[in-house]
Formats: structure tokens, C-alpha cells, sequence
């Protein structure tokens, strides 16, 4: 259900880009999810209702949302640890600014966008320019942000979100049948047309080639250091709009955005797409986000508590990689010792 | 080439492990809201084989009757000023603390939940008054941020320093503080220890409302008077194993096996506000809910919104007295109660080291009243905290402070 929702999108957009999925590997993903989903509908058929899906589609949103962004980095050869912390941090900024007041949603947002351009400028820059591994990099702007924050508010978060603002995250248009048609929903649709956009795009092809062989693309004339920091900005601009889904979708809780980095390189990587760049499609990385948030929507209806979650998580993380790693060391035998290392290490 | 790899794979595993400590993050921050932490088998332990119940290891059938008992008797002291009445006080002489000296020092487990937050802005309202009387000098404070090692260090520090008239500590654990608050009390200042317990009772007096058997259990009393027979409770819990908090679930299991509600089951949210969300809207998926118990209100609201969402009537609920939540009660009208664990706890310490230091009694235990705000007086404490932050808590009891009502708002 949820993958037809989907696939208009890449029918009319991308419709060449269905044989390169399928035909990179990522395949395995949208077979797991069709799986996840039929589960799912055995055991509760209540779910397969519109209502019920447009909700866990709202809910998934900024998941996938998050996982489109991480692509841009991970297939580009770097991480973004910094991306769950700035979603909290957007939120409780946020809140602290808008403060109840409408008037105050719109020059808040632009400002939030703003702090996300930053974010992700730092982090590439450093990245690049500075040479940090972007673990290191990513990781300290994590905590960088956790903890000025907490400097910032004392502790906890202060302020409270308008109503305007928490539209595009809960609200949509009423309608039959699916009895809401949530803006998120068409937010996600259009970021993911201009995702799919982009990475058909020459930018793109070039992000990739930087993520496969940095030297080669250095050798063909590929400024790698602006390649690369534009996907930290994509990254963290998309931080932003989940923030900005997530913050409408629940409100403000001290706890917002915790962990969230991890999920999405979780989604990410169950997508298919190989940590340390250059393979990959951004459809499939959307599309382990959504199998992963339809895995613990089954885990829910199966009754299992979710402090399952985090062992989950890392289960598929190693299982995925590993997965990966296999794939490509088929084809390309000169690169079997590192990669397979990596499931050990892992 | 291999190297990147390598390294790239290096990372991957470290960021394995960072993202698990992350995850595992709200575990020190969200719950220890009011809570204590720290199962303590050693002191519990005897006590235990009384009595077999619900979840043997977080419930002890003697402690949860008398804190079901407490909830009735009228505290000693006045009313309008609970954060000095004390229930069922047995006094202790303080002669030999008494002294000119005034340096207090506080140790502090966090400022990391808007609980916490609100009661540190009460404590430093209530210094400053004493301050300006000339009752107390310097206030020191040291803020662990929810690790305990930090505390012991910080505790150790005090005692250093040696020039602290005073010793506060509101312990980040339990067992692991221990050891520390004995430290403190062996250099033979006054120690003052408040919100969470230690296994000893080596201080002067140990200060906090009745506990977490009551508010567990206030709450689920409400659902079960309200609900008719038969109707169904979702419980949604902050995270396991930390003890108060299993305390008030372990409350309400008692509660609820001797009704007729049936409980859909409990989940652990991590008080974050979406992942209660998606929990409850996929309970509505499910089938009817129509009771919530949480044993602490973070994200209250994200709830309702859940069953607002899902175009489903409101469940009977029982939140906490943060005020997001009392706001959406009462504009919803919702059938509702708000437990409580009393935030005006954190200025009885700083009045208890002045009443030491006058060699006047302090109750060796002293149990703060704990009542929950019902329908019939939410509208009141709304209006008196009508200017506050959604985040602020209902009890907090700074209204005759100076500092009311811009320093609360100010944050």
C-alpha cells in the first residue's frame, strides 16, 4: 500500500532509475518491506485501512526525511553523526523562540534554516578543508550541540510551539477515505522529487564518484571539498525539516531528536547503500527508513516491548553492512580483504 | 584505499556503540524526573519475602501501604505552607550543629528534565531571600549532570574545602551515593539530603514527598473510579529499572489486578513526545483505549493530540501537574487528574539549614504532603500560574517569593 503511495514518484520521474535500483542491490530493501507490511496486515488487518496508513506515513516522514539527507553524506564517503542532536536542538530553539506567539512561525523557520546552512557549512568545512574525519567532526558537533542547548535553556527546554507551526508535522487536508491527507506527507513527496532530481543531476553523478574513488574524481576535476560540503549542508537542512515535522507531529519534550542519527544510519544502510560512498540509491535509503519504522510498528502490534529497539537496530546495522560487503566483493575481487573485514570490525 | 576502509569501518563501529549511548540517554535524563534511582536490594531485601506481589524485585508490600496510608494523614504545620509541613515527624535535636557559620553548599544530580529545572529556580529564589536576611552567605552548588561519579567527586570536594556549614545533597543514585553522603556526614558537618534516598541515615534529615507507591497510586485509583468495568488502560512508562518509577507502576499494578480494567499494556516511551504518539496511535489502531496511566506527564500531551488525531473521544487520563498538560485538560474538559510529586520539596533544604544552624528541631525524616490537583482545584492553580511556561510545574510553591513571578518565567 505504502509503496504504491510512493511509487508515482518514481514511475513518472525516475522511471529508468527502477532497473538501477533493483540491478544495484538495493532491491532486497523494498522485498523486506513488502514482507514488514504483509506481517503487519496478518496480524492486525485494522492497519491496512487508509486512515491507519496515512498515519504511520505522517509518523515515518521525518525518518525518511532523515535518511534522505544522511544518503547525500554517506554515499559521498563521510558520516553525519551531528544530525539527531540538531534536531533537538532545532526544536527546543524552536520553542524558545516562538514562544506561543503565531507571528513568530515564519522568521523562526527561516532562522532555523539558517542555523542548519551553518551547521552543515561547519561540518563540511572541517571535514574538508581541515581534513577531520567526518566521525570525529560530526560526533563533536553532536555534543557540541547537546550540550549548548542545555547550556542555553538550563537544562530543559523552555517555550512552546505555535499552532501554525505544528501544521506541516500534524496537521493536512481533511478528506474521505483516507480521513486526512497529512502535509507531510506532500512535504516528503517533494523533497524526494528533488532528491531524485538531484542525484540525476550532474551534481549528483559527481557526489557519487567523490563517495566511490575521492582521487579519480580529484583526478577528473571534481572540487571534492565543495562536493562533499554541500552534502553536509543537504544533510542538515534535512535535520531541519524533520525537526520542523517532528516538533509539529509531537511537541516540544526534552528528549526530541535522541538517537536519532543512529536510526537513520540504521535506514540508510538497511537501503542498501554502502558505508564509506559510492553506491546506492536515494529511494532505497527512504525506503529503509520506512521498512525500519514499519519493523517496530510490527514489533509494537506483536506486543514486544521497545527497548527491543536500540538491539534491533544494531542487529540490522552489522547485518546489513555485512550484507554489503559481501555483495561487492563479488564483482570487484580486488577489494575482498578490506571488505570483508568490515562485518568483523563492525 | 584500504586504510579509508578500514578506518571507515573503525567508525561504523564506534558509531555503533556512541549511537547505543546515546540511545540509552534518556534513561539518565528523563526518568529521574522527581525519581530516585538505583534499585537497592541490600535495604529492601529484608523486608521483601513478607509478601509476594505484582513485581517482587521494585514492590514492597510494607512501604506501599504506608505510603497509601500517609496520603491520609493530616500533616503537621500550615497549609499554606506545605514545603514545611511534615507528616507523622519524629523531631531530632540539632543543638550540636547549631553555629554563626553560614556557607551552604549544595550538591546538585542534574538540572537535565523541566522538573528539576523548575525546583532549582524555587531553591536559588529561596537562598536569595535568605541571603538578603543575612541568614546565609555564600550558596555553593556543584551540578553532577546525572553522573555519579561526578558527585562523589563533587561531595568530596565540600568536604575539602572544608569551610561548608552545610551540606546538601538531592543524590543522582542511590547505592552509589551512599558512600559519598556517609563521607560527608563523618566530617561532622550537617547533612541535609532530599528527593532521592540513600541507604543510610547518617544525615540530619532526609527530605521528600511521601513517594512513588502514592503517586502511582493516586493515579490509577482515578481510572478505575471513572472508568466503567471492563474498560480498557494503556499504561505508558518513562523507562525500567529505575526504582520510584517502577514504584508507581508497581503501585498501579496492585491497583488494577483488583479491578476490572484491563490493562492493553505498558510501554516505555523514553518521555519523548513522538514515540508517545506513534505508541498510542498504533493502540488506537488497535482496538478502543479508553484509559491512560503514565507515571510521569512529559509528553502528556502528545497523547492526547493521538487520540485527537485519530478523530477518537478522549480516554480518561492521569498526567502530572506540568502545566501543558493541566492546560489541554482544561480545554478539553477531559475527564483528568494530575498526581503529583510535590516540586516545592526543593526549598525545604535550604529553610532546614537555617533551622539547623539555629539548633531548632528538624524532622529526622521528613515526609512532604503529596496531593494530587483533581478537577476541582485545577482551575485554581491554572490562575495562579497563568504567566508561566508550558514546561512549569503546577506545586511549585514560589508564589510568595520575591523573585514570582518573572524568575520562573525567565528561563
Amino acid at each position: 500500500m505504502t509503496v504504491t503511495t510512493s511509487q508515482p514518484t518514481r514511475r513518472q520521474s525516475a522511471g529508468d532509475l527502477l532497473g538501477r535500483l533493483f540491478g544495484g542491490g538495493s532491491g532486497t530493501v523494498f522485498a523486506l518491506l513488502i514482507v514488514v507490511f504483509a506481517w503487519i496486515f496478518i496480524v492486525n488487518p485494522s492497519f491496512a485501512e487508509p486512515p491507519s496508513l496515512m498515519a504511520f506515513l505522517k509518523q515515518a516522514a521525518p525518518l525518511m526525511i532523515l535518511a534522505i539527507g544522511q544518503y547525500f553524506v554517506i554515499v559521498s564517503g563521510e558520516f553525519d553523526l551531528s544530525v539527531g542532536s540538531l534536531v533537538g536542538a532545532q526544536v527546543v530553539i524552536a520553542a524558545a523562540l516562538i514562544d506561543g506567539e503565531e507571528g513568530r512561525t515564519v522568521p523562526v523557520i527561516l532562522l532555523m534554516l539558517g542555523f542548519g546552512i551553518l551547521v552543515g557549512l561547519v561540518n563540511g568545512l572541517i571535514t574538508t578543508l581541515l581534513k577531520v574525519q567526518s566521525f570525529i567532526t560530526t560526533l563533536g558537533m553532536m555534543l557540541v550541540l547537546y550540550g549548548a542547548i542545555r547550556l542555553w535553556t538550563g537544562g530543559a527546554p523552555t517555550g512552546a510551539l505555535s499552532e501554525a507551526f505544528r501544521q506541516p508535522g500534524r496537521g493536512g487536508i481533511d478528506m474521505a477515505v483516507v480521513r486526512q491527507l497529512p502535509w507531510a506527507l506532500m512535504i516528503l513527496a517533494g523533497i524526494v522529487i528533488v532528491a531524485v532530481a538531484v542525484m540525476r543531476s550532474s551534481y549528483g553523478r559527481t557526489l557519487m564518484a567523490t563517495g566511490d574513488n575521492e582521487r579519480a574524481a580529484a583526478f577528473a576535476g571534481v572540487r571534492v571539498w565543495r562536493v562533499r560540503t554541500l552534502a553536509f549542508i543537504a544533510s542538515s537542512v534535512m535535520a531541519t525539516l524533520a525537526a520542523i515535522l517532528i516538533g509539529g507531529y509531537a511537541g516540544v519534550t526534552a528528549q526530541v531528536g535522541q538517537g536519532l542519527e543512529f536510526t537513520a544510519i540504521t535506514a540508510v544502510v538497511l537501503g542498501g547503500v554502502v558505508l564509506g560512498g559510492g553506491k546506492g540509491s536515494v529511494v532505497a535509503a527512504m525506503a529503509g527508513a520506512l521498512t525500519l519504522e514499519a519493523l517496530f510498528v510490527l514489533f509494537n502490534q506483536l506486543s514486544l516491548p521497545s527497548t527491543i529497539r536500540p538491539a534491533v537496530q544494531g542487529v540490522i546495522i552489522i547485518a546489513a553492512v555485512a550484507y554489503a560487503a559481501r555483495e561487492r566483493a563479488r564483482p570487484r575481487h580486488h577489494q575482498e580483504v578490506p571488505s570483508q573485514q568490515q562485518p568483523n570490525e563492525a | 584505499m584500504r586504510t579509508t576502509r578500514a578506518l571507515l569501518a573503525a567508525a561504523a563501529a564506534a558509531a555503533l556503540m556512541l549511537a547505543a549511548c546515546t540511545t540509552d540517554e534518556p534513561a539518565d535524563t528523563a526518568a529521574p524526573d522527581e525519581s530516585a534511582a538505583a534499585e537497592d536490594p541490600g535495604a529492601e531485601g529484608e523486608e521483601e519475602p513478607e509478601q509476594e506481589t505484582a513485581d517482587g524485585e521494585f514492590f514492597v508490600r510494607a512501604d506501599f501501604e504506608r505510603q497509601l496510608a500517609q496520603r491520609d494523614v493530616e500533616p503537621e504545620g500550615d497549609p499554606a505552607t506545605p514545603w514545611l509541613q511534615a507528616i507523622e515527624p519524629e523531631y531530632v535535636d540539632t543543638a550540636e550543629f547549631a553555629q554563626d557559620g553560614n556557607t551552604l553548599c549544595f550538591s546538585n544530580a542534574s538540572v537535565s528534565n523541566p522538573w528539576r529545572v523548575t525546583g532549582w529556580i524555587t531553591m536559588q529564589q529561596q537562598v536569595e531571600v535568605l541571603q538578603q536576611q543575612g541568614l546565609i552567605g555564600e550558596f555553593r552548588v556543584s551540578d553532577a549532570a546525572d553522573d555519579d561519579n561526578q558527585q562523589i567527586s563533587d561531595i568530596q570536594a565540600f568536604i575539602d574545602a572544608g569551610d561548608c556549614n552545610a551540606i546538601i545533597i538531592s543524590p543522582s543514585t542511590t547505592a552509589t551515593l551512599t558512600p559519598a553522603v556517609e563521607a560527608a556526614c563523618a566530617s561532622g558537618v550537617p547533612v541535609i539530603v532530599f528527593d532521592r534516598g540513600v541507604n543510610t541515615d547518617c544525615m540530619v534529615t532526609f527530605i521528600h514527598p511521601i513517594g512513588g507507591y502514592a503517586y502511582g497510586a493516586d493515579a490509577a485509583e482515578f481510572l478505575v473510579e471513572n472508568l466503567e468495568p471492563g474498560s480498557t488502560v494503556l499504561a505508558l512508562r518513562i523507562l525500567p529499572g529505575v526504582d520510584v518509577l517502577e514504584n508507581r507502576w508497581a503501585a498501579a499494578q496492585e491497583i488494577f489486578a483488583d479491578s476490572e480494567l484491563e490493562v492493553l499494556g505498558d510501554e516505555f516511551t523514553g518521555g519523548d513526545g513522538a514515540e508517545i504518539k506513534n505508541i498510542v496511535t498504533q493502540y488506537l489502531q488497535r482496538g478502543e483505549v479508553d484509559g491512560i496511566w503514565m507515571d510521569a506527564g512529559d509528553g502528556a500531551v502528545a497523547a492526547i493530540e493521538a487520540f485527537e488525531d485519530t478523530g477518537n473521544d478522549y480516554p480518561v487520563m492521569a498526567g502530572e501537574d506540568e502545566l501543558s498538560f493541566m492546560r489541554k485538560w482544561q480545554e478539553t474538559g477531559m475527564t483528568a487528574i494530575a498526581p503529583v510529586y510535590s516540586n516545592f520539596q526543593w526549598r525545604t533544604p535550604i529553610l532546614a539549614a537555617t533551622m539547623i544552624w539555629a539548633g531548632e528541631q528538624v524532622p529526622s525524616e521528613w515526609v512532604l504532603p503529596q496531593d494530587p490537583i483533581t478537577e476541582a482545584d485545577r482551575d485554581d492553580f491554572l490562575e495562579r500560574n497563568a504567566d508561566m511556561p508550558a514546561l512549569h510545574y503546577a506545586k511549585f510553591g514560589g508564589e510568595d517569593l520575591p523573585g514570582f513571578p518573572a524568575a520562573w518565567q525567565d528561563r
